[in-house]
């Protein structure tokens, strides 16, 4: 950071104010909402977006001869246009809207997939994967004869970087691997897992689900390949997402659905497709999300990333030092990069009870194994009580959480 | 034909009105329950003794003792422990006819629904199917023997 720029002070309670959901009380006590990492709430200016649309200029996009189809099909577009300016991509030709991170890592596993995976091929995924970035590739190789390799992570839940190294030869096709852990928070190195990965002459699909809200990611700085994401936890709405692919990639690529917008001509004996992005766009997409989508990513680059970070991990940082000293309670997630995320269990206490006696507290976690089986298999866990933190979290509420904790674990036996 | 259930019903509900609807002073309480409860032999914490429908595990054992059904049950989690000791302690040690002919409107009164929420709702309807199953099932065996 630079010293002799005077920051503003990070205004918290102001940013609290734009998020409606927030204000309300929950079991008679003020909602502490810590659930961040499932999905994020959504800021007044997307509600509103979303209201203005199917108010004033619902229409199909693209096509339509009129104004309406004119308005959302320029809104449509700004997204496009917000979301590639946002990863720093080339081009908004290499942004596809998805109905998120899940749809989008499936797009790449049914079309690059198919056309670059053959048997005797590997991919590469690791071991701290959220199961839509595991299972997505499973059924690939199982069509392809090819072969899955895992990177195993460390008890502190990093990746062990010396055996991805060792796993990279020139039968990896793909390397699909998570940005950040949705599960530990763990923020792996991206930079250098697609260098090696290049080096090897595989291509890198990165899962930045858990990471777009929180840190800035540079496409072209990082020379990633493919790169999908959820708006849903970026403060926009649920139901879309998108993938960012390189031009040369996508082009290659054969189209995922069919269906309408998708294509040139057709005719019974064969049908042209349309250009990237239309030709992955197949069916009227959902509109009205993809535009209010837009003023989620606007809310985002008005606080910058970089404090957003900065504040998340002031707040982490304090409830992990905090957590220390509760009785029983043992982090699950130590790695020296951590974003966001405060996975942790009691000794004598199931995760599901924790989390039903927080919840009487009015504080909403997430408990059990955040869909990252194989990860909780690895540390011995069934599941943890995961605690993450947004853009308008408070100290305040780590204080009524830690407070919580506290409380439950006298239970423990 | 069922004072004794419903006794210990009225007992129950009558627990649960000391905490006056406080949603944590009675999930504490559940807990409490829940770790009173005598452990199950290893030997009847098998997947055949595992309920459907719950998304904590939970272990449910049933034995006859004369004409008397006696139920023993685990969980890995201690609200959902907390709940079913409740079941036994209503059930427990009943004939076969007062467990199928059962109300338990203790569940209602107490407001569990609302407290539990409607995962833990559904778990708890599967336990109780489950001991119902359990009364009918020797009740069949208990006429056959007859």
């Amino acid at each position: 950071m630079n010293e002799t720029v005077t920051k503003t002070a990070y205004q918290a309670e102001e940013i609290r104010k734009q998020f409606p959901v927030l204000h309300q009380l929950v079991n008679g006590k003020p909602l502490v909402y810590f659930d961040n990492a499932a999905t994020s709430q959504k800021p007044q200016r997307v509600i509103d977006a979303l209201i203005h649309y199917y108010q004033t200029d619902n229409a199909n996009i693209h096509r339509g001869a009129h104004a309406l189809a004119d308005r959302a099909t320029a809104d449509y577009e700004a997204t496009r246009l917000e979301l590639r300016k946002f990863v720093n991509a080339e081009e908004s030709e290499e942004i596809i809207f998805t109905r998120g991170t899940t749809d989008g890592i499936n797009l790449v596993a049914s079309t690059y997939g198919r056309m670059a995976v053959h048997e005797g091929d590997e991919v590469i995924i690791s071991a701290m994967e959220h199961h839509s970035n595991i299972v997505p590739w499973q059924l690939l190789c199982e069509e392809r004869g090819a072969k899955l390799r895992v990177v195993p992570v460390t008890d502190e839940g990093e990746l062990v970087y010396e055996e991805y190294r060792r796993l990279l030869s020139s039968k990896t096709k793909l390397v699909a691997v998570a940005h950040v852990s949705n599960a530990l928070g763990t923020v792996n190195p991206i930079k250098q897992i697609i260098a090696d990965a290049h080096a090897a002459g595989a291509k890198v699909l990165v899962d930045a689900a858990q990471s777009c809200s929180h840190l800035p990611v540079d496409v072209q700085d990082l020379d990633l390949d493919f790169l999908v994401s959820s708006s849903h936890k970026m403060y926009g709405p649920t139901g879309t997402g998108f993938l960012y692919g390189k031009r040369a990639l996508l082009e290659a690529m054969p189209p995922y659905q069919g269906g309408g917008e998708m294509i040139k001509e057709v005719s019974f004996e064969k049908t042209t497709f349309n250009d990237i992005p239309y030709k992955f766009e197949a069916g009227t997409p959902n509109i009205g999300d993809v535009i209010a989508y837009r003023k989620a990513v606007e809310f985002i680059n008005e606080i910058g990333r970089e404090e957003i970070a900065e504040h998340e991990d002031g707040l982490l940082r304090y409830a992990t030092e905090q957590m220390r000293h509760i009785k029983g309670v043992r982090i699950v997630g130590e790695a020296s990069e951590k974003v966001s995320v405060l996975s942790f269990v009691i000794d004598g206490l199931h995760h599901f009870d924790i989390g039903m006696m927080l919840d009487a507290r009015g504080i909403a976690v997430r408990t059990g194994h955040h869909c990252a089986q194989p990860l909780m298999h690895r540390l011995g866990l069934e599941g943890t009580v995961r605690a993450s933190f947004s853009a308008y979290n408070t100290k305040s509420e780590i204080d009524a959480f830690l407070e919580g904790v506290e409380r439950v674990s006298n239970l423990a036996r | 034909m069922n004072t004794e259930i419903n006794q210990v019903q009225d007992q129950i509900i009558e627990e649960f009105a000391l905490l006056a609807g406080d949603r944590e002073s009675t999930i504490f309480y559940i807990m409490e329950l829940g770790q009173q409860l005598a452990p199950l032999a290893d030997e009847f914490m098998t997947d055949a003794n595992l309920i459907k429908g719950c998304q904590s595990k939970v272990w449910l054992n049933a034995e006859l003792e004369g004409d008397r059904i006696v139920f023993s049950a685990d969980s890995n989690t201690d609200i959902t422990k907390g709940l079913v000791s409740l079941l036994i302690r209503v059930l427990s040690g009943r004939k076969a006819e007062e467990i199928l002919s059962a109300d338990l409107y203790f569940i209602d009164r107490i407001g569990m629904g609302g407290i539990i929420g409607s995962q833990r709702s559904n778990g708890l309807t599967a336990m109780i199917k489950q001991m119902k199953l359990y009364a009918l099932a020797y009740k069949t065996k208990l006429a056959g023997q007859a």
